[in-house]
């Protein structure tokens, strides 16, 4: 905790930082979670009263793209987040302590601070043969994900295998690995897929987390709606040239150095949702579609068997050529999610109360990019 | 006598257990484990080899680049296919990129909490330690007030007793030896390195998109088109003087940040450059080439083997040498598990004979470990950046050899002291200096072939899957910044038949093989002095000395012949 009676913002103002850098942190965060502008103060304030809550970020099977990614993070960088909003005490990757020292961390932030923390989960969890396929300490991800995320206040699954399993449960999925809400289920979380997730979405969650006490409003697979409300088609910079019908034909050729639309080599963005487009990557310097590469849409579910081969064209996209209306394939597409969101809510809701679950199994979860191609 | 375990192994990715034996005050045997498995060499059968790229970069979000670099070599060895020099070019930018920011943070995150006590720096006097940064840098931030800042800083941390990520570690513990000033300084680069690393990558934002997991590569090229003229291409003037102008705050910040803080921490520790010697054997692929993949002759950095730590000769090397083991590994082989394989015949079936979690200790006597045992010849190898030097080094590379000879006249030490733990520290630290001169080199050549009109990044006569043969194989490799790195790939009817990597880490922490020799890891514990068993700050020393990669190093795929044909989901 900051010493007694001292806030944030104080502690800030000790260390240098100015009540105006402060300010435009607080301002681009509400930026980034699509709240009205004068929501700036009330993040400010809630901010600059906060103690410190305490964080701990779980590594299963995972590349740490994740972690790497949260490392890059540029408002705020790592360090404000790790010194001056959350107290980190756990993640593998980059804490001092190891082996015992690293165990006692863990469970003491279990114990002490039960149903106060939060949690990172990151990598996917794997059931088969009882869990051998990843261990830490001696004891298996799923003994570990259970212990530590029912003790937390909020569990936070950052990345694809942390969702759904991601690549590690691509078919043939050789270790029943799954994501963390199928894994645990029953717990507050909220879902930040992406391979990896971006990291201005993930500090706008603990930001608003810390501001309102409560995780973002999400759609059905509980990911934040300010991230994945929107689909990429619609916000891409190449948009005008699909609808002029200017595309790319092969690789390196004059529309691909003018930057003209990749949709016939294969960029998934018309089913894909996801903010890439405007928060970018690397302090908004750039993301695949600029970069020249089609979109993989790697935070759609099950991305990596419903959205390869990752060079086919995507079948069926309505009124795809020349002139078709900018607003035609946006419009299927988000009818199709809204569809889809009020399909499973009905099917959820009938499940959970025949199961006693509060969430649904990974099998009937509805795609809508399924919706979009009948 | 005791068995010392240390899981989690942190500061390193992936997940890594270390048992170690230790009698009379040192370490006498020690084991390697992975304990983290996914198999997704076995999930890539059956699918279209143009995208195996952008699956095999997940082995590693860490090393993100590197699994992509060998996977497009592999299937364009397998195809035929010769990139145009842009996208050489392109490559080795990013690689070469990579490899400074993963020794810069490998430096200053993973492994500076081992030699630097945080919180002696509370007991440092800020104008002391700006004498000593002035003494040993030209860098600009170096005031008194500057380190009283941080010095502040650490103490209101301290204060809050909320310590963060600083709250386990081994803190007072008697190995450390650096004065006060010293440790001041290291907090303030630890912090300093965090910024770096964050603005330098934005290279890869620039050719790749993203960081991690960059998604421009393709089979035959690159994506990032060129155009000097087009304000939307991703590669144009605009973005070549961006690309140069980060290129050469990093060149800075490596020989006035890093270079200086490696020889002042080196000096203090000089009894580490006789500990944690390990094999003696050094292997290279070879990287960087600069006239297409087959001249090895004009790579960047040589290809070869230094066998019994014999630095007058140079071994050739030849992929058809390398073969892996799962005698101690929780895998079988239809043969038997006594003899090695070659990747092109790798089978792996994953069965797991390790004791019941939750467990205390392994049983080293039978398998131990997700990862497997390759060896050269049968020979265990250790792969990294000092064998990188070394090899470069006994190949009589002028800018290697100044470099090298450089940082050993300075720490007063002989050419022998590299084989240790201070070596690869310095070894790492004697490369990224190299490869930070060697970006901006070749992002000014990219600027000369954009000038001139070439703007080819990607060669598509092979693209089409129509044009392939039935059947065909491929080897590709890439130094990564951990090491020799290896994919294997046969392509059978335009799909993956069977897919291999041999990974750095594998190679460093492998466990035994048939023979009974021990991995790089086991091998350079051995001897390794331990004042407080319940705190072997020692062993994690040598261990981040070759900057373990676990999720890298485990691998698999099924039983040969074995067709996944299922998985093409439309």
């Amino acid at each position: 905790m900051l010493p007694q009676g001292q806030s944030l913002s104080s502690a800030l103002k000790a260390r240098g930082v100015s009540r105006r850098r402060f300010m435009e942190f607080c301002g681009a965060m509400v930026a980034t979670l699509a709240l009205p502008s004068r929501y700036v103060a009330k993040v400010a304030d809630a901010l600059g009263k906060t103690k410190k809550p305490v964080l701990v970020w779980l590594q299963f099977q995972d590349c740490a793209g994740n972690s790497e990614s949260i490392l890059r993070a540029s408002h705020p960088t790592v360090l404000e987040v790790v010194l001056d909003l959350l107290s980190w005490e756990y993640h593998e990757i980059i804490m001092a302590g190891a082996g015992k020292q690293a165990e006692a961390a863990l469970q003491r932030v279990v114990k002490e601070e039960k149903g106060k923390y939060l949690v990172v989960v990151e990598g996917a969890i794997p059931l088969a043969d009882g869990g051998v396929y990843c261990t830490v300490a001696g004891r298996t991800a799923i003994d570990l994900a259970r212990e530590v995320c029912r003790n937390a206040a909020a569990s936070i699954a950052v990345g694809a295998c942390a969702w759904d399993g991601g690549l590690v449960a691509a078919k043939p999925n050789p270790t029943g690995a799954v994501g963390l809400e199928e894994a645990v289920p029953g717990l507050t979380l909220i879902n930040m897929p992406g391979c990896p997730q971006n990291p201005a979405n993930t500090v706008a969650v603990l930001v608003h987390y810390l501001t309102f006490g409560e995780l973002p409003a999400t759609d059905q697979y509980h990911r934040p709606l300010f991230a994945y409300g929107r689909i990429i088609h619609d916000q891409c910079e190449r948009r005008a040239h699909y609808d002029a019908g200017r595309y790319v034909e092969e690789w390196g050729d004059e529309g691909h150095r003018k930057g003209w639309c990749l949709y016939k080599m294969g960029c998934k963005g018309p089913q894909a949702t996801f903010n890439c487009p405007n928060v970018r990557w690397n302090d908004q310097t750039s993301w695949p579609v600029k970069a020249g590469h089609g979109c993989l849409a790697c935070a759609s579910h099950r991305f990596w068997d419903t959205k390869s081969p990752f060079y086919e064209r995507l079948p069926q996209v309505p009124g795809f050529g020349v002139d078709v209306s900018a607003g035609e394939i946006g419009l299927v597409l988000t009818g199709a999610v809204a569809g889809a969101t009020i399909v499973h809510g009905i099917a959820s809701a009938v499940r959970d109360r025949a199961r006693g679950e509060t969430k649904p199994a990974e099998d009937q979860k509805a795609n809508p990019s399924e919706f979009a191609k009948s | 006598m005791a068995r010392i375990v240390i899981d989690p192994v942190t500061r390193i990715e992936g997940h890594l257990r270390i048992e170690a034996q230790v009698e009379g005050g040192s370490v006498t045997d020690a084991w390697s484990s992975g304990t983290m498995f996914r198999g997704i060499e076995l999930i890539l059968r059956g699918r279209d080899p143009r995208e195996a790229w952008i699956w095999t970069q997940r082995i590693c979000g860490v090393c993100t680049t590197v699994h992509a670099l060998a996977s497009v070599r592999a299937v364009e060895d397998a195809l035929g296919v010769e990139v145009p020099p842009n996208a050489e070019l392109i490559r080795n930018i990013i690689g070469a990129t990579q490899y400074v920011q993963d020794h810069v943070i490998h430096f200053y995150h993973l492994h500076a909490l081992d030699w630097v006590d945080v919180t002696l720096a509370l007991k440092a006097d800020p104008a002391k330690t700006s004498q000593l940064a002035e003494s040993i840098s030209a860098w600009p931030k170096s005031s008194r007030a500057y380190f009283k800042l941080i010095q502040d800083r650490v103490k209101g941390l301290v204060e809050s007793k909320q310590l963060s990520l600083f709250s386990s570690g081994y803190w007072g513990h008697p190995a450390y030896h650096l004065p006060p000033e010293a440790n001041l300084l290291a907090v303030a680069h630890y912090i300093e390195a965090l910024e770096f690393q964050r603005e330098f990558i934005r290279i890869h934002a620039v050719l790749g998109g993203k960081n991690p997991h960059l998604q421009t590569y393709l089979v035959g090229g690159m994506a990032c088109a060129m155009d000097p003229n087009e304000p939307h291409a991703p590669i144009n003037p605009e973005r070549i003087t961006f690309l140069s102008e980060i290129a050469k705050t990093a060149q800075t910040f490596v020989e006035q940040v890093y270079i200086p803080d490696v020889l002042a921490v080196a000096g203090f520790y000089r009894d580490w450059f006789g500990r944690g010697e390990g094999l003696g054997n050094f292997l290279s692929y070879g990287e960087y080439p600069q006239g297409g993949i087959h001249d090895t002759s004009k790579y960047f950095l040589p290809r070869g083997a230094i066998l019994g730590r014999d630095l007058s000769k140079v071994h050739p090397v030849d992929p058809a040498q390398v073969s892996e083991y799962v005698t101690h590994s929780w895998y079988e082989y239809s043969g038997g598990d006594s003899a090695g394989k070659h990747p092109y015949e790798g089978e792996t079936r994953p069965k797991y004979t390790g004791p019941k979690p939750p467990f205390e200790h392994l049983n080293v006597e039978e398998k131990y470990s997700w990862l497997k045992s390759p060896r050269f010849n049968d020979t265990p190898m250790e792969v990294g950046p000092l064998s990188r030097m070394l090899v470069a080094y006994a190949s009589g590379h002028a800018e290697v050899k100044e470099l090298v000879n450089g940082v050993l006249t300075k720490l007063n030490a002989p050419a022998t002291a590299l084989f240790s733990t201070l070596g690869r520290i310095a070894a790492r630290a004697i490369e990224t200096q190299l490869m930070a001169r060697q970006v901006p080199k070749w992002i000014d050549q990219l600027y000369q072939n954009l000038a001139h009109g070439d703007l080819r990044v990607h060669n598509g006569e092979k693209w089409d899957p129509a044009t392939w043969p039935r059947s065909a194989q491929g080897w590709g490799f890439h130094e990564a910044p951990r090491g020799s790195l290896g994919h294997w790939v046969q392509i059978e009817d335009r799909a993956i038949k069977n897919y291999q990597c041999v990974v750095p880490t594998t190679w460093n922490a492998g466990p035994r093989d048939a023979k009974g020799q021990r991995g790089a890891y086991e091998a350079a514990l051995l001897k390794t002095p331990i004042a407080d068993p319940e705190r072997p700050i020692e062993i994690l020393r040598t261990v981040h000395s070759f900057d373990p990669c676990l999720a890298c190093a485990v691998h698999v795929t099924s039983a040969q012949g074995r067709r996944f044909a299922e998985v093409q989901v439309r």
